[in-house]
């Protein structure tokens, strides 16, 4: 009788990784003490950040007080500071990237995971890895002078024949240079670009940890790759997905140079996002990063603060889901 | 082998299950001689209708396009064409394969072509790109000035002969060398730290670190600004950007080196433990040698991500077309800047084919260091070189090789 409770848990114990107890030496309790410290220094570096940015707007933010989140305008006279319509701004060209990146780094990801040989898989990992190492500054040289005179058509073609969907339409009379180029749409989609690498790398992972069980069972139930793929593959990277969206989404709310270097900056909320004219709160600041009056650079500091609190908190909560998905049951531990 | 790798009890029960788990890891596919070879199934064979159909649909899809498009729609230019050609060879695939196969097969291979063409996007972006800026580039590089003058002497209008841009290489490499000697020991210990020490105080490190992977660079050099420029009175200067390069860095090497160090073998540390090691001879004996190369990995990808990295280096390393060596005192330039200011401030023909130049050797330092990473690292912990496998040969071959050569390499715990 009493070995039958007994029984199931050594199964269970043999089958988890034994906890491993080393043997306690003085330089151990000083090697223990080095890695507290840079484990504790990362997030002090979290917390100086903050900090500083903090006691640096702190006067500007006092002045303008919560105004600065909802103000429309950017003149330092009289205060007129706020980041409402940059922080909306940029959230579009978010959304605009997230809606091109994520079915493009999805389908990428399955590509890998799913349907490429193995030695295509290889090599495609590295083309990902190599389309996440190129620096933004290239996308936005390659961006302005290789793709924007080549999607002045398309969005032209988008306003004339799909106008009656509001935010595609841009009232122009007659068709000149700078009423497409610099626009909110071409910036979202080399964002997209740039967050496609990182969503498809961490899909990817996901993916391929789907137990290869329940695949098996999937096929022996006459499935076909797709239907394994809908019932095993995606339920099992939903967590990881969500968590790469999101952490692609914190990115683009983040990138500058792509941003800076293709929109010409309006301080107005972007409602027809094929029209030249967007801005975002990254691009705002290196817009303005030559200005040296210590005022001007206060403003600045508090919209990298707004910044630097937005990024953050996606970018946790995403790696928390992330963390606790079952897929990333693997690194939560 | 492959008993290792498929699920307990799925091998004995089917054939092709067993097949499919073997194909899937990696290992031959073969199940032990002992019993009764099964009938092989392959699943996923391609034969003669899986690639006539679709080629055949993309020619009839061209075939139905062409006229058309460019006499009866709408529509004009080269993207145009493409995307209605693929519009109508999706339709005419999805038809083929409905009437053939039926529906099922349908979805299944609507999804095929949709995530090839997702990929061969993705190669055409990369490949676009890299050629673009280097055909862009080429006229402003094949100056030898151009790789060994400054700009100090050179205005917007001048040919491409005078000018060039090793002042900014220079600030480059010098700021993305104290940036790594700064950012690889201290990530990598806090990985270590993840990794070895953790546990539930490990948590709220790791998102952190997750959430500082994604850091918008403007605000890493508004931080450094503030804090080494406003607050301690420094210069902007080559080591205020490194200061920043840091902090973009720590992230990346500290989140990618920690997966790095989980995938080392339990048993390795165990059978230090055993042999009686304290917890830091573990570590720098046994874990840390049989991570080598996905540690050197990391780094040297963080160092690709980081040599790019532009907008910190507005509010640190200042701008200056003079050559400055010395990092410590006033504005040094770096390519990403350098290219900035070249497109941005004085756009004359001139100046943006020597931003497309800079911009070329910005790649080749990316791909470069790309190569690097792949070439050192891109192995699984202790999956040997051929030098080391040889060595060890040899050691077996001899009567008394030496344990500690062997122990760090770990294959045998691997395998």
């Amino acid at each position: 009788m009493s070995n039958a409770p007994d029984t199931p848990t050594l199964v269970q114990m043999a089958q988890r990784p034994r906890p491993i107890k080393a043997p306690s030496s003085p330089a151990d309790k000083v090697f223990h003490g080095v890695l507290y410290a840079a484990g504790f220094a990362v997030l002090v570096m979290t917390g100086l950040i903050a900090l500083f940015l903090v006691l640096k707007a702190a006067g500007v933010l006092h002045q303008v007080g919560w105004r600065f989140l909802t103000n429309f305008e950017w003149r330092l006279f009289g205060n007129h500071i706020g980041v409402g319509a940059v922080l909306i701004d940029g959230t579009i060209i978010a959304i605009i990237s997230l809606v091109i990146a994520v079915p493009a780094a999805l389908a990428i990801a399955l590509f890998i995971s799913e349907y490429a040989p193995p030695g295509l898989r290889r090599a495609m990992i590295a083309l990902i890895d190599l389309m996440a190492a190129l620096p933004s500054i290239l996308y936005g040289l390659w961006g302005f002078y290789f793709l924007m005179p080549r999607v002045v058509g398309s969005e032209r073609w988008l306003s004339d024949h799909l106008g009656f969907i509001p935010f595609l339409r841009v009232p122009y009379t007659t068709f000149q240079a700078g009423y497409f180029e610099n626009s909110t749409l071409l910036a979202g989609l080399i964002v997209s670009l740039m967050i496609i690498p990182i969503v498809a790398a961490i899909s990817r992972q996901v993916f391929s940890q789907a137990p290869p069980n329940e695949r098996e069972a999937a096929y022996a139930l006459g499935s076909t790759r797709w239907g394994m793929i809908r019932t095993v593959v995606l339920p099992y990277g939903r967590g990881g997905v969500i968590g790469a969206v999101m952490l692609g989404f914190g990115r683009a709310m983040g990138e500058t140079v792509v941003i800076t270097i293709i929109l010409s900056p309006v301080f107005t909320i972007v409602t027809h996002i094929s029209q030249s004219g967007g801005n975002s709160i990254a691009s705002l600041i290196a817009n303005f990063a030559s200005e040296s009056s210590p005022q001007a650079l206060a403003a600045l500091i508090a919209a990298g603060l707004v910044l630097f609190v937005v990024t953050l908190l996606v970018n946790a909560v995403a790696s928390v889901i992330v963390a606790r998905s079952r897929s990333g049951l693997q690194t939560a531990d | 082998m492959s008993a290792i790798a498929s699920p307990p009890g799925s091998g004995d029960i089917l054939g092709p299950a067993s097949d499919d788990a073997g194909r899937r890891a990696g290992g031959g596919g073969q199940v032990s001689a002992a019993k009764p070879e099964p009938r092989r199934i392959r699943l996923h064979a391609v034969n003669a209708e899986d690639i006539l159909a679709p080629a055949a649909a993309a020619v009839s899809a061209i075939a139905l396009v062409w006229y058309p498009y460019e006499n009866v729609l709408p529509f004009s230019g080269v993207l145009g064409f493409w995307l209605c050609w693929y519009i109508a060879f999706l339709a005419l695939y999805a038809g083929v394969v409905g009437l053939r196969w039926g529906r099922r097969a349908m979805v299944d291979r609507m999804l095929v072509a949709g995530t090839v063409t997702a990929g061969i996007f993705a190669l055409a972006v990369i490949l676009d790109q890299i050629i673009y800026v280097s055909f862009r580039g080429w006229s402003a590089v094949t100056h030898l000035n151009f790789w060994t003058q400054t700009m100090a002497l050179t205005g917007p209008l001048q040919p491409l002969t005078s000018g060039g841009v090793v002042h900014a290489m220079v600030g480059s490499l010098e700021q993305l060398g104290m940036a790594t000697l700064f950012s690889v020991p201290l990530g990598v210990t806090a990985a270590v730290f993840l990794a070895e020490t953790g546990g539930a105080r490990a948590q709220p490190v790791r998102v952190i670190v997750t959430a500082m992977t994604g850091l918008p660079e403007i605000v890493a050099g508004l931080f450094i600004y503030t804090m080494a420029i406003v607050t301690l009175g420094l210069n902007q200067s080559g080591f205020a950007a490194s200061l920043a390069l840091t902090v973009m860095m720590v992230p990346i090497v500290t989140r990618g080196s920690e997966v790095i160090l989980r995938l080392v073998p339990n048993n390795l540390r165990e059978a230090s433990y055993a042999l009686g090691a304290s917890h830091v001879r573990t570590v720098w004996h046994v874990v840390l040698p049989t991570a080598r190369a996905g540690l050197t990995t990391v780094s040297i990808l963080a160092m690709a991500r980081a040599v790019g990295e532009t907008a910190l280096l507005l509010f640190t390393a200042g701008f200056t077309n003079d050559m400055n060596v010395n990092p410590f005192s006033g504005p040094q330039s770096g390519l990403p800047i350098l290219i900035w200011d070249f497109i941005r401030k004085n756009p004359t023909p001139n100046m943006i084919d020597r931003g497309f130049g800079a911009g070329l050797a910005l790649m080749i330092m990316v791909l470069v260091l790309f190569t690097a990473a792949r070439l050192l690292g891109g192995k699984a912990p202790g999956e040997m070189t051929r030098r080391q496998r040889r060595r060890i040969a040899r050691d077996r071959a001899m009567p008394s090789p030496g344990p500690a050569e062997r122990m760090p390499s770990g294959e045998e715990a691997v395998v």
